[in-house]
């Protein structure tokens, strides 16, 4: 979070001693900022892994866009076809995320993709309740939230 | 080519808007709707919203298309798990072909208390081999 902060700052910090408010020179200002942060990241304690994180995030944002475009896709399929090719269901899927803004975040995820909707947490957050539109493939379905999971949590280790 | 990239986005993403609301007239019960207003509208509107922002390619207003973009992705779901989980708790029917529900023996509804089946030892044991086994 720090690091995404310095990271803004140098690159407003650029844009205002360049004197050129574009958004090219904005993106080019943010780049120099990350690639200064990236340098001097041995020498902060509070940078640590900053620069590791801000990639796994873009790649991050596209495995997402990708499995957002494949869910919409299945479900719209099935709302436009007379016969119903859906299993629905509600499974329980153990949580890895332990805070509360790491299930929220997982939770939300898991709302936006893939035919699967979050229901509730159980009281001692151990388990998600998810409603999923597709359980003909329980074991590959349940492999695929696992996945999306331990790619979400990478971004806040 | 521009227009033409411009016009299929808007197009598109409203497709997905009739698609969503054919959903919750279509679909058998409370939670598949969820499923379809959630994720074709969050869709359609982040379709329609790249068009604007490619339409007039200035700071402020692609800054502000994207801004909608996340708003919508951050409180769609919230608000589709609030009313799923409202209209679940009260005791809705699910469709009849609905495979299985993993939540309804875990819930008491005087107390409204959610276990995880996880809570003693032998059960957090038998649940991590079966997560093993998947």
């Amino acid at each position: 979070m720090i690091g995404a902060a310095w990271n803004l700052l140098l690159g407003f910090a650029w844009v205002v001693l360049t004197g050129d408010f574009s958004g090219r020179n904005l993106l080019a200002g943010l780049l120099f900022g990350y690639l200064v942060l990236a340098l001097i990241q041995p020498q902060v304690p509070a940078l640590t892994g900053y620069a590791q994180r801000l990639p796994r995030l873009i790649g991050f944002v596209g495995f997402f866009l990708k499995e957002l475009v494949m869910a919409n896709l299945k479900v719209a399929f099935d709302i436009i076809t007379p016969p119903w090719y859906m299993t629905p269901g509600v499974i329980a899927m153990p949580l890895q995320a332990r805070s509360e803004f790491e299930i929220a975040f997982v939770a939300n995820l898991i709302s936006l993709t893939p035919g699967t909707l979050s229901l509730d947490v159980s009281d001692d957050r151990r388990v998600l309740y998810i409603h999923a539109m597709f359980l003909d493939d329980e074991r590959e379905l349940r492999r695929n939230l696992a996945e999306m999971e331990r790619r979400a949590l990478t971004l806040f280790h | 080519m521009n227009e033409i990239v411009k016009e299929g986005l808007i197009l598109v993403g409203a497709l997905f808007m009739l698609l969503a609301a054919l959903g919750v007239v279509r679909l058998p019960d409370l939670l598949t709707r969820m499923h379809a207003t959630t994720k074709a509208a969050t869709f359609g509107v982040t379709l329609i919203m790249l068009a604007v922002a490619l339409h007039f390619a200035q700071v402020a207003v692609v800054a502000r298309a994207f801004g909608v973009i996340l708003f919508i992705m951050m409180t769609a779901p919230v608000a589709a798990h609030v009313i799923g989980r409202a209209g679940y708790f009260v005791g809705t029917r699910l469709w009849e072909r609905t495979l299985k529900d993993e939540l309804r023996p875990h819930y008491d509804p005087l107390t409204h208390e959610l276990k995880s089946g996880r809570e003693c030892e032998r059960n957090a044991r038998y649940g991590a081999e079966e997560d093993a086994e998947r």
